[in-house]
């Protein structure tokens, strides 16, 4: 069984975003890179089914050169070749674009199954999963916690509100993975050796035959018009207790008054 | 947050990709398995056992050797490592240069083709863990006085002596013992001796207030009988534990570095966010940016340092007084800056919510083991003198 994993190459979860000069991109300067974690698990996913089943796994980015580093972790964990579509110097690509670009680059590829994690935590879209299994015309079960391999498809349990739902799918297809699907694994040093010997494939939007210029910056679907910080967290209001019904008196009006939660 | 490095000189632009990855490999590592750990164990006294597979796991062991599987990192990466895992407890760092150093490097240098068989898969994969005798009792700084001594009798070999300071020594499935043969001016020889041989018994120092995750014995040989193929053939005369603990200095080098970054960053953390005299951070205070001042420089410098000993390493040209330079100075660096975040940290600085004190205790261990600072000087001192104060030539 062959397997494709497209992972996003993301700020670590722990970074404190700062808000670029734009206004509308964040300042990348101090930003530690990360494969998203929900990526994580469907790398791992593959890999372990590569080791019992056989076959290959190839990991898929479109990002700029230093997601290259990205790739190699992926490589060093245990999968066998790397593709990154070239954003360098592009325009931001709307989810819609990066599906294009990400089906174009993999419909020539034999695969039994596509994987991706249920969403990336950079920009928290969630709409790639079901875009790119259009554009490929596969079927796709998100949020994946559980899967038995059956011959020529596979049953996957997956979380819905409140419950857990079992489907069945034919193969080839597209299963986004969920937390709790399995806890990725360390690379090895052994693992960033042999990754160090192989070569990532670099390839252009060009490449792949897709018009760039029509699903980024002004033509994207989606343009950030601006980014905001959340708003600092007030200092906490310490009501003195002495008199109870006082405070009670003093918590109603600030609620009411002041916070016109009331 | 997680650690992001301390890297003020863009050192990280000399590192390849694969040393960064290396890195950062341990780092998470670090992160998420020692560190939430390293203070119950340090406070019980206990060394975290579990870790080793996952050590092993991640080819912690023996990583610069090529053969059986492992994967033959270069120096720098390797001296990450120790970095890394030094940043996280002196302790782990001492398993993991014990380990590699001082028990496969021995093996696989100077090893017969059987015992490389038997032990470096073994040893790599965390199955067996070793140990290394060398220091006993009453000698120390001068090991080529030991009294640990090897009788021919047979086939066999006799043992007969006791080893100090011995880290991992009563964990240990594998010990390799440093021991004379032919009298108190013999040559000194390596011997294999394996957990449960006969006469062979280890206890550990107890009431240590260093060190504490990490396990350190004597051991005791009385009549213990090994057989002929227990001796390292490859190797006879001090060169053959020298040129062990050379290999383990050099990581040491490093390792000092991943301290003081580890008690760098809590003190400019704790300076940064600690309040005093109206609403302003401590680290506002002139007397707490120079003593961060003189930590960065430090670090930076010592980080250069390990840096130029790794490539030089890998380059063939590292000559022991180059490594006395890195252990000496980095240690120092290290001592200092735990002796200075502790201050920076007031009565927090010796409190177990924070890793000031354990590395501060820790380094205490690493200044005089391993070549003790003062030894180091004397090599250095001899380096450029040509004069080996120890041992001085008559006037």
């Amino acid at each position: 069984m062959n397997h494709i994993v497209c992972l996003a190459y993301v700020p670590d979860t722990e970074t404190k975003i700062k808000i670029g000069a734009d206004g509308k991109s964040i300042d990348e300067s101090d930003v530690k890179w990360i494969v998203s974690p929900y990526d994580e698990y469907a790398l791992e996913e593959a890999i372990k089914t590569k080791e019992t089943k056989g076959g290959t796994v190839t990991v898929v980015t479109f990002g700029p050169a230093k997601a290259d580093v990205g790739l190699r972790e992926c490589l060093a964990r245990g999968a066998n070749e790397a593709v990154r579509i070239a954003a360098d110097g592009l325009a931001q690509v709307d989810s819609l674009g990066v599906a294009k670009l990400l089906a174009a680059a993999i419909k020539p590829m034999p695969f039994d199954v596509l994987w991706l994690g249920n969403k990336g935590v950079g920009t928290d879209a969630q709409t790639l999963v079901p875009m790119l299994a259009e554009f490929l015309d596969l079927p796709h079960v998100n949020l994946v916690t559980k899967l038995e391999w059956k011959d020529g498809a596979v049953t996957c349990w997956r979380e819905i509100e409140g419950a857990k739902e079992v489907v069945e799918t034919p193969l080839p297809a597209l299963i986004a993975a969920q937390k709790g699907l399995n806890e990725p694994r360390y690379a090895s040093l052994k693992g960033i050796m042999a990754a160090k010997k192989k070569t990532i494939a670099v390839k252009t939007p060009a490449d792949l035959g897709v018009d760039v210029a029509a699903v980024s910056g002004d033509k994207a679907a989606v343009r950030w018009t601006k980014l905001e910080l959340p708003p600092a967290r007030q200092a906490v209001k310490l009501i003195p207790a002495d008199d109870p019904a006082k405070a009670a008196e003093e918590l109603l009006r600030l609620l009411r008054d002041e916070a016109k939660v009331l | 947050m997680a650690f992001g490095g301390v890297d003020f000189l863009g050192i990280d632009d000399m590192l390849s990709p694969d040393e960064l990855a290396v890195r950062e490999l341990v780092r998470d590592f670090v992160e998420s398995d020692i560190l939430p750990i390293i203070e119950e164990c340090a406070w019980e006294g206990r060394f975290p056992r579990e870790l080793v597979p996952r050590m092993a796991a991640l080819n912690l062991f023996g990583a610069t050797i090529s053969e059986y599987g492992l994967p033959g990192l270069g120096n720098v990466a390797y001296g990450l490592i120790m970095q890394e895992l030094e940043r996280g407890d002196s302790g782990i760092r001492s398993f993991a240069s014990v380990q590699s150093a001082l028990v496969m490097y021995p093996i696989y240098s100077y090893g017969s083709k059987a015992q490389k068989d038997r032990w470096i898969p073994a040893l790599g994969k965390g199955e067996a863990i070793g140990c290394f005798g060398l220091t006993e009792p009453d000698f120390g700084s001068n090991p080529g006085g030991m009294r640990t001594a090897a009788r021919k009798d047979g086939d066999s070999w006799v043992l007969n002596g006791s080893k100090a300071w011995i880290t991992n020594g009563s964990i240990a499935d594998v010990a390799v013992v440093w021991a004379k043969v032919g009298g108190p001016d013999g040559k000194v020889r390596g011997f294999l001796v394996e957990k449960g041989t006969s006469g062979f018994t280890t206890s550990e120092h107890r009431m240590k207030m260093s060190l504490r995750a990490s396990v350190t014995s004597q051991l005791a040989f009385q009549d213990c009988r090994v057989g002929a193929d227990a001796l390292l053939p490859g190797v006879e005369g001090l060169k053959g534990p020298l040129s062990c603990l050379n290999q383990a200095r050099y990581g040491i080098a490093w390792g000092g570095i991943g301290s003081a970054m580890a008690t760098y960053t809590a003190a400019l953390d704790y300076a940064r966010s600690r309040k005093q005299f109206g609403d302003r951070p401590i680290a506002s205070h002139q007397m707490v940016q120079e003593k961060l001042a003189f930590m960065i420089s430090e670090i930076t410098k010592g980080q250069l340092l390990a840096l130029r000993l790794g490539r030089m390493k890998d380059a063939g040209t590292l000559k022991p007084e180059h490594v006395s330079l890195g252990k000496r100075n980095n240690v120092w660096v290290a001592r200092e800056c735990a002796r200075l975040a502790r201050e920076i940290l007031g009565a927090n600085g010796i409190a177990g919510e924070y890793p000031v004190f354990r590395h501060l205790a820790n380094i205490e261990s690493v200044f005089t083991y391993e070549g003790t600072h003062d030894i180091h000087t004397l090599v250095l001192g001899q380096a450029v003198t040509g004069i080996p104060s120890y041992n001085p030539p008559a006037p």
